[in-house]
């Protein structure tokens, strides 16, 4: 589960990481009255930022023109008036895909000068099943190109999950991120607090980017976390039911939301052949193979390995809400599950949906003759395949068909 | 002789009463598996469906009835206990079924096992399968939640890390009456017991071994550290096919482990690693056998 930078700098606050003083907004009065703020405690400039669960905000451009999904002002008159540009308004990112996403907050904050970024990440090292802290002197732009260009840039640091990131080894690596002097004890404090954010709100990830060495307004040296990107477990949010309650129906498509009532795993693409399929194996190569025969997948569907009748009709109506799809593919591996009930289904949710699409269907495994028996009596113009390849090729010519 | 488990395996069940553990329990039996015993705390000295004993605890199970390998279907808050009291009763293999635990719990699990001799397969994996003689199959070992006829008593090692694609290469190969030695699911999720070279490794071992299916999909490196030591050491023929080569980038598909994430764990990288590895590549899941049988 996402959640927003506000949210996340949060977690990271409570966990002795610090972060810039700032404000969540949701209308520019409140933008104006949270700049007000920060002007009277001395700050020359503010930032505001857009919270969307999407990155490259601040290369973003809205809708509207605005370019940036962070911006900095020198005074109210300007917060208010940048602030209703961004609030209600898409935000088009390279992760958003064209369409952008709404802006229904932003982030006002206090902006210092630094002369430093760095990057801080904590994950999971699959290899050795541990986590891993990532330290980065040249944060702030594109981190994987910076990994890609010269990995040796990227200092990491096992941890033992018996006794966490040890204070030698954030030394190590807040020395390696140039931390001398006074700002080497409140570095370590910080990694500390950032590895103990992963661990306790059981993320999978924790990204710090830019991590910033600012002056702040009484003339001191800080370490600042600037931005900051959480990444939870879900697995693991029924132990949390504070971090459950971060969630963010908006920043989830419709359709999703609506499978994951069903306990169906689906994720919408931009291609125009809906796919339902049983296995996340199976699902992914069924996208593969239509792919391989020169269409696209709509999506990716995978209704479960021991899917029930309810589970297909709500998987069917889920797919015919998504207005791109031109022609369906049907792939079931029954194994355990039994190919009739899912012909069943299938038939069912077609005669109550009033299927018009051209639609192919291949089943194959336990009582896969039964159920292409059931399906042809059944009168519905269902294509039945023999194998996935069949299917495949018939599914994407139907699909070039029914194109204008 | 297959590898990890053959037809006089003793298996016990833990979570034997639930209503997946016991389906799949029933269609073991069916199936000619030795299943000797079932974990369920607080109901021991229960029989389940008559036939097997319910032990409270596993090492209790273990005493009565001598098994070597469990099967853990209890839920995910639960499975990494059950999965640790399995080793602690010292058990040589405990495969996990269950999907969803939380990936702290698997990290805890995998620290606290590490010098044990007990093997885990899985979490969230279609569990072993190693064919029997008989009719579709039957007097074999089936553990997990595999169909057993689709399978059918033969040369090829199957390994892979998804259910329903694991099924797809088996029934294709039987299909063309072509038998397998073992088939293994090593699960989907990022934090697990078994890889695929674990897997190879046996594979290339086992002398009733022919020939090997390598299944993969995104996320990881898996596929790419088994690739490499095929390439030095592997005395088969593999075939691979690798799931996942239109999936966007950070997002799940489904297994918590198949995700692109910062570039890493792409399609094209595992099918470039098998290909330097001389790994026969399916173009397509429908090719996965064929593609091997072609390379014997």
């Amino acid at each position: 589960m996402n959640i927003h930078e506000y949210q996340a700098k949060q977690l990271l606050a409570s966990h002795g990481v610090a972060v810039p003083a700032a404000e969540v907004c949701s209308t520019p009065e409140e933008a104006r009255a949270a700049a007000g703020h920060f002007f009277a405690q001395g700050y020359k400039k503010v930032v505001l930022k857009a919270q969307i669960h999407a990155g490259g905000r601040g290369m973003g451009v809205f809708k509207n023109g605005l370019k940036g999904g962070v911006k900095f002002c020198g005074n109210t008159a300007n917060v208010y008036a940048t602030a209703k540009r961004m609030l209600g308004e898409m935000l088009v990112t390279k992760q958003t895909g064209p369409e952008g996403r709404l802006v229904r907050r932003i982030l006002v904050g206090g902006a210092l000068q630094h002369d430093t970024e760095s990057f801080v990440a904590v994950v999971l090292d699959r290899n050795i099943s541990r986590p891993v802290m990532m330290v980065c002197k040249e944060g702030g732009m594109d981190i994987e190109d910076v990994a890609a260009r010269d990995p040796k840039l990227i200092l990491t640091e096992i941890i033992d999950p018996v006794v966490g990131l040890m204070p030698y080894q954030a030394r190590r690596l807040a020395l390696a991120l140039g931390m001398k002097d006074e700002l080497l004890t409140p570095a370590v404090k910080l990694l500390i607090g950032v590895y103990r954010t992963w661990w306790e709100c059981e993320a999978t990830l924790v990204e710090i980017n830019p991590l910033h060495v600012v002056e702040l307004v009484d003339g001191t040296q800080s370490l600042i976390a600037v931005d900051g990107k959480i990444t939870l477990d879900d697995n693991a949010l029924y132990r949390h039911p504070e971090l459950h309650a971060l969630r963010d129906l908006d920043e989830e498509s419709p359709l999703e939301v609506e499978a994951s009532n069903y306990n169906l795993s689906y994720i919408k693409l931009d291609g125009d052949i809906a796919c339902l399929v049983n296995g996340a194996g199976l699902a992914m190569s069924t996208m593969d193979i239509v792919k391989h025969h020169g269409g696209n997948a709509a999506n990716f569907l995978d209704v479960g390995g021991g899917a029930s009748q309810e589970q297909v009709a709500a998987a069917f109506k889920i797919i015919l809400s998504d207005p791109g799809v031109k022609a369906i593919l049907v792939n079931i591996f029954g194994g355990i599950m039994q190919c009739d009930i899912i012909a069943q289904g299938i038939v069912a949710a077609m005669k109550e949906t009033h299927l018009k699409l051209p639609i192919v269907v291949r089943l194959e495994g336990n009582k896969a003759e039964v159920a292409k028996t059931l399906i042809k009596e059944s009168g519905l113009a269902v294509i039945t395949a023999n194998s996935m390849a069949e299917a495949a090729d018939t599914v994407v010519k139907l699909a070039k068909k029914s194109s204008p | 002789m297959a590898i990890l488990v053959n037809a006089d395996t003793k298996v016990l069940v833990q979570g034997i009463t639930g209503h997946f553990g016991a389906q799949h329990t029933r269609l073991s039996l069916a199936y000619g598996t030795k299943i000797v015993g079932g974990i369920v705390p607080g109901k021991g000295g229960q029989k389940f469906e008559d036939k097997v004993p319910i032990f409270n605890s596993v090492a209790d199970a273990v005493n009565e009835t001598g098994a070597r390998v469990s099967v853990v279907f209890v839920p995910p808050p639960f499975a990494g206990d059950a999965i640790l009291e399995a080793v602690d009763a010292g058990l040589d293999l405990v495969v996990c079924i269950t999907e969803f635990i939380p990936i702290k719990d698997m990290i805890n699990v995998k620290r606290a096992m590490e010098g044990q001799p007990t093997r885990l397969l899985g979490p969230n994996c279609p569990g072993i399968v190693t064919p029997g003689e008989g009719k579709d199959s039957h007097g074999g070992c089936r553990i997990g939640i595999a169909p057993g006829y689709i399978h059918k008593k033969g040369p090829i090692g199957v390994v892979s890390r998804s259910g329903t694609l694991t099924y797809e290469a088996v029934w294709q190969l039987t299909q063309r009456g072509v038998g397998q030695s073992t088939c293994v699911g090593i699960g989907g999720d990022p934090v697990n017991g078994t890889s695929h070279l674990d897997m190879l490794k046996m594979f290339n071992d086992d002398p009733d071994t022919h020939g090997i299916i390598l299944i993969g999909e995104i996320g990881g490196t898996s596929e790419e550290e088994a690739a490499a030591w095929v390439k030095q050491h592997c005395k088969k023929p593999v075939a691979g096919f690798v799931a996942g080569a239109t999936a966007p980038p950070g997002r799940r598909m489904g297994h918590a482990g198949a995700i692109i994430s910062g570039g890493k764990g792409t399609a094209a990288a595992k099918i470039a690693a098998f290909q330097d590895a001389g790994i026969a590549v399916a173009a397509t899941p429908s090719e996965i056998a064929e593609t091997l049988l072609k390379r014997m």
